[in-house]
């Protein structure tokens, strides 16, 4: 079974680069370049001193003593939380706007939900001198106003999407509008494993480097390169993509995804798009999404902003669909329960993203032997209203 | 091939003048209306849009009434039941526009039997990619006598125009600007000098230009350049603020066609 992109831009069936002619010259501009660019030894070289000096990479590979003891199994956490702006978006970001430089490009977009990737766009654009929009839902806007104000300070314009639901959705599709009317001078940085191709697979090269520091640091401590289990929360996919990716082909190591349930899957207000959609045409993609009937997008829900998107990247609709990852749910309160569970076990508060990971280990057996790598994607100081509010700890 | 209304009316009129509305807005069971009023009026294409919840291709007017007509409650199934009526009043061709994914959910075999049934001429699905549609969907439009409209911008190389140009027989979609759909006041000399490099290359198709236009001096500039105009945002902005009435119809159109 082939798990990477296919010439076309496919995974299996799902993929493509469902684009308005507006935005072809842009997106074929990218498709024709963007391996040559990042296959070159001169980026190669610039993105890992970034990575290194800038990002603070590698991030570690920790092994969860306590963590351990009370799910029975080795449990290690491999620290995207540590990375400089607080998750692995950064890795993404660093990449892009390398690449927006050797194109050429002077102004940078985005769209952002939680303002994660938002941010992580606004401090490479500081770190270059590029000029910075961010495009977030008026809604997100005021749910998440300290990261609208951090990529103010780092020199970024925040603008309000006011279509539609005002979420995650909308700033993507404000995002593609701008790109439209400026399609010679502007690069779009797409957050996540999604979008049109080559999107979802420049974005998981670029997340690569969380699996390949895995299988090293993993065999300095086992003597293997290949945990049992590797397990990371879904939004779009795109730190999942970066954990999975050297695994992809090594069968014997068991991949799982976690989606975010909300209040429950069948309760109407959840983010379990694998559960809940059907194949379907969003942002440049086709790709599992949650819908009416009529095709309509609809909109979901989790308590944690990053996860609230109703799609799922291409690759990972394809890993889904092929069996070869095991798609679990985290419900908002599960997930909240396991996030407060690291903070006194191991000091670590994680993103509530991340918790949604930690949650799945309450939902599997271990064998006191089996090695597990989680990927931690983010740090939870960013949700620290939302667990007040939550109030249990 | 067969001709349809679509090379009927290119081949018989001058300054073609296509006029597009959202089906379902303001009002659920407007379609058949409007359509009549603008044919009576002198339209010579009806556009009608199969409203989407995420139109990336369009600006502000357009989505807000894609927003207005889902909350009335309007689906393709029950546009196609409008368009049933719509045919034994109305004549001129009828355009299909929307998004792919709720022709996809609603089924792409059923959807071309439903066009042909009803008589739609054409279909303008921006996010279909042209490789995408000769791969999976040229035959099953072509078998079905659907004419697939395709976009160019001036950013569209000349080389894929031309295979845009070889890849249709009804018209071609010539966008004026790198932008979202929205009526804007005049034309600059970088949109003229880009009408006047596609009207050299002397493509087999017709175009039409669309996107911005919005009165009469940019329709007839339109007309300079190719087979004739577009006009969407500003046909939606008339019927929001003066209702679908006949009279304001007509005007709108003359005020136009002049
Ligand atoms: C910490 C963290 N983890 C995960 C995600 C979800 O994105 P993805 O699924 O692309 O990794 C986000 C998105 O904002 C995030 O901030």
């Amino acid at each position: 079974m082939r798990y990477s992109v296919d010439e076309n831009g496919y995974y299996g069936q799902f993929g493509g680069a469902y684009i308005p002619e507006m935005l072809y010259p842009n997106v074929e501009e990218l498709r024709d370049n963007y391996l040559s660019i990042i296959g070159d030894s001169a980026f190669k070289a610039e993105f890992d001193k970034l990575l290194k000096d800038y990002v603070g990479r590698p991030t570690p590979l920790y092994f969860a003593k306590r963590l351990s003891e009370q799910y029975g199994a080795k449990i290690y956490l491999k620290r995207e939380d540590l990375c400089h702006t607080g998750a692995h978006k950064v890795n993404n970001t660093i990449g892009q706007i390398i690449l927006a430089k050797k194109l050429g490009k002077q102004k940078i977009i985005a769209e952002t939900g939680a303002g994660q990737h938002g941010v992580a766009t606004a401090t490479v654009c500081a770190l270059m001198g590029m000029e910075c929009i961010v495009y977030m839902g008026e809604i997100d806007m005021q749910r998440q106003k300290p990261n609208v104000e951090r990529m103010r300070i780092l020199g970024a314009e925040v603008v309000p999407a006011k279509s539609g639901s005002k979420t995650l959705k909308d700033a993507t599709n404000e995002a593609m509008r701008h790109w439209i009317s400026n399609p010679v001078d502007t690069h779009y940085i797409i957050g996540s494993v999604v979008g049109p191709h080559p999107y979802p697979d420049m974005v998981a090269r670029f997340q690569s480097v969380i699996s390949e520091e895995m299988k090293w640091q993993l065999n300095e401590e086992e003597g293997t390169e290949y945990p049992h289990y590797v397990i990371a929360c879904v939004g779009g996919g795109s730190n999942a993509a970066g954990a999975f990716y050297h695994y992809l082909d090594e069968e014997k190591v068991k991949l799982v995804a976690v989606e975010a349930a909300g209040r429950g899957v069948d309760s109407g207000e959840s983010a379990a798009t694998s559960y809940l959609g059907k194949p379907g045409v969003l942002h440049g993609s086709k790709t599992l999404l949650m819908q009416t009937a009529d095709g309509q997008v609809v909109e979901p829900y989790s308590i944690s902003a990053g996860l609230d998107y109703p799609g799922i990247g291409p690759m990972h609709a394809h890993l889904f669909d092929t069996g070869r990852v095991k798609f679990e749910n985290a419900t908002d309160e599960e997930a909240m329960v396991a996030g407060v569970e690291l903070s006194k076990l191991e000091g670590i508060i994680p993103a509530i993203e991340s918790a949604h990971a930690l949650a799945a280990l309450r939902k599997m057996s271990f064998e006191k032997s089996d090695i597990v790598v989680i990927n931690l994607s983010g740090r939870g100081d960013k949700d620290l209203e939302t667990y007040i509010k939550w109030g249990k700890y | 091939m067969t001709t349809n209304r679509i090379n009927d009316v290119f081949q018989n009129k001058k300054n073609v003048l296509s006029v597009y509305y959202t089906a379902g807005f303001p009002e659920l069971n407007n379609t058949l209306a409007i359509a009549q009023y603008l044919e009576a009026a002198g339209a010579d294409i009806i556009e009608i849009g199969m409203p989407f919840s995420d139109p990336v291709a369009d600006g502000p007017t357009i989505q807000e009434s894609n927003k207005k007509a889902l909350e009335n409650g309007m689906s393709i199934k029950l546009l196609f039941e409008q368009l049933k009526e719509v045919r034994q009043s109305v004549s001129i061709p009828i355009i299909l526009m929307g998004y792919i994914n709720p022709v996809l959910q609603f089924g792409i075999h059923e959807f071309c039997e439903n066009c042909e049934e009803v008589g739609v001429d054409g279909l303008i699905l921006p996010d279909l990619p042209m490789a995408e549609y000769m791969a999976v969907y040229k035959g099953k439009f072509e078998k079905h006598g659907i004419k697939n409209v395709f976009l160019i911008t001036p950013q569209t190389s000349e080389q894929r125009v031309k295979e845009i140009d070889q890849n249709t027989d009804g018209f071609i979609y010539m966008v004026s600007s790198a932008s979202t759909t929205g009526a804007k006041g005049s034309f600059s000399v970088e949109q003229i000098n880009y009408f006047e490099r596609i009207k050299n290359m002397n493509l087999k198709n017709p175009t039409l230009i669309g996107f911005g236009i919005s009165n009469h001096d940019t329709y007839l500039q339109a007309c300079t350049y190719s087979s004739g105009a577009i006009i969407g945002s500003a046909f939606i902005n008339c019927i929001d603020s003066s209702g679908i009435e006949k009279g304001n119809i007509n005007q709108f159109v003359k005020d136009i066609k002049g």
